[in-house]
């Protein structure tokens, strides 16, 4: 039985054949409607997403499964103090998989340590969101048709943003890949990103805070979020967050082919002017998500 | 400086100067039945100070306690006076409850009867990391 918590759980391999399923299914959506008939999955969120667990919930239904489930630790025995450990316990006896949210790091491996079924890590605080990676990998194929020979700027919060450690980790193993990491210096990427993945790896890569000084060169801009809750100190989060506003005028110097990302949910940092423009792929990627998710359930479930 | 020599025992050995307290403390040797001697700044030609310990009985020790702390130091065993084996400790692949995660948004700052794990991730410069949350130790 296998789970995802990393995205390095997945070889290259793997991600590659889950995005050629998920490209399958966004072609041929009739023929995966009853794959899961019978299947249940749980969606275990003990702090909010909407996004996220409808995208898994909108994936299982889609393969014709079922979901069960909560939306916040409030209305879990969490509340009650019962471990994630005796959760999960409880829940595998419920259903077939589990796609489970924490806001403490580590909470879904530990989930995986103790499972009779699968576990999909969700989201686990600032640590990994390996279905997220997976569907900007998706999302890449899609618009550049590749996952090599890229230049890819990575804008606002590298310090706390999980996405683009695990976006970082997953695209460093693909061939020719540049990265521009755009940030203003109290959110710069962590060194151990720098030492243990970029130089490990021999990719080249260019910091900045300025978001136009490489804008020509880039084939993908990934926007992030500075969010509030990765923050001990309030000020800190007020005098950050509207750091980076990607509008009209910056993209002015950029290729047309750009393909413009955010995980979402945005605040400021993307312009609603920029939604028209046909370089902007952010809505498309979270519809991506949907079918990442259901290659990913079915790999999971082994459902052929 | 003489210490009487041990008949049945353990000499920790190659310890770097001023840190056998640690190793004294970590291992809880204050517990014991036993004598325990700790020689500090003892000249070595290799090391130019080093610390020592001998216990003077066999007892199990905690060897990825030892290689955590000092990865260098060398385990002397004696019986009736004799060495009868030595080794190298080193460097732990793994650690399990010696050390407490201080990120407080680690799943280990709340789950109950869950062990404390890192696992080595950088030889050269000693980086352990949290299983969990990956939060490396300082």
């Amino acid at each position: 039985m296998k789970h995802l918590i990393d995205i390095k759980d997945l070889s290259v391999q793997e991600i590659d054949d889950l995005i050629k399923v998920a490209k399958d299914i966004i072609t041929n959506k009739e023929k995966y409607s009853h794959k899961c008939d019978g299947k249940k999955i749980a969606t275990l969120f003990f702090e909010p997403s909407t996004r996220t667990r409808l995208s898994f919930e909108a994936a299982m239904l889609d393969l014709g499964g079922n979901v069960i489930g909560f939306s916040e630790a409030s209305s879990s025995s969490v509340s009650k103090g019962e471990s994630v450990a005796d959760t999960i316990r409880v829940v595998g006896g419920y259903c077939d998989i589990i796609a489970m949210r924490h806001p403490k790091e580590g909470a879904p491996l530990v989930a995986s340590m103790k499972s009779i079924i699968p576990i999909i890590n969700a989201g686990d605080g600032g640590h990994n969101h390996p279905t997220q990676t997976l569907t900007d990998l998706l999302t890449i194929n899609c618009e550049k048709n590749r996952l090599d020979n890229l230049t890819i700027g990575l804008c606002g919060d590298l310090k706390f943003g999980r996405t683009v450690h695990s976006l970082i980790t997953a695209m460093s193993r693909y061939k020719n890949i540049k990265f521009i990491l755009i940030s203003p210096k109290e959110l710069v990427i962590p060194e151990y990103i720098k030492k243990d993945i970029l130089e490990k790896n021999n990719i080249e890569y260019f910091e900045t805070n300025d978001i136009e000084e490489y804008m020509d060169k880039l084939d993908v801009l990934y926007m992030t979020r500075v969010q509030r809750e990765r923050f001990f100190n309030e000020d800190d989060y007020v005098r950050l967050k509207d750091y980076y506003i990607l509008n009209k005028d910056k993209l002015v110097n950029a290729k047309d082919d750009l393909c413009i990302m955010h995980p979402l949910p945005r605040v400021n940092e993307i312009s609603t002017d920029v939604d028209d423009d046909k370089r902007a792929c952010y809505f498309k990627q979270a519809e991506y998500g949907k079918y990442i998710r259901m290659a990913l359930i079915l790999k999971l479930l082994e459902v052929k | 400086m003489n210490i009487d020599s041990i008949k049945d025992g353990i000499v920790i050995d190659h310890i770097q100067a001023k840190m056998a307290m640690k190793i004294y403390e970590a291992l809880n040797l204050n517990s014991l039945d036993c004598s325990v001697a700790i020689i500090t700044n003892a000249r070595s030609e290799k090391m130019g100070r080093k610390d020592i310990i001998k216990l003077d009985k066999n007892i199990e020790i905690n060897m990825d306690m030892i290689g955590f702390i000092e990865p260098n130091a060398t385990i002397n065993i004696i019986k009736d006076y004799k060495l009868i084996d030595k080794y190298k400790v080193k460097l732990p692949e793994k650690i399990i409850n010696i050390a407490k995660c201080q990120n407080p948004r680690c799943i280990t700052s709340v789950e109950k009867n869950l062990d404390q794990i890192f696992l080595l991730t950088d030889k050269e410069n000693r980086v352990y990391r949290c299983k969990y949350c990956e939060m490396s130790l300082n």
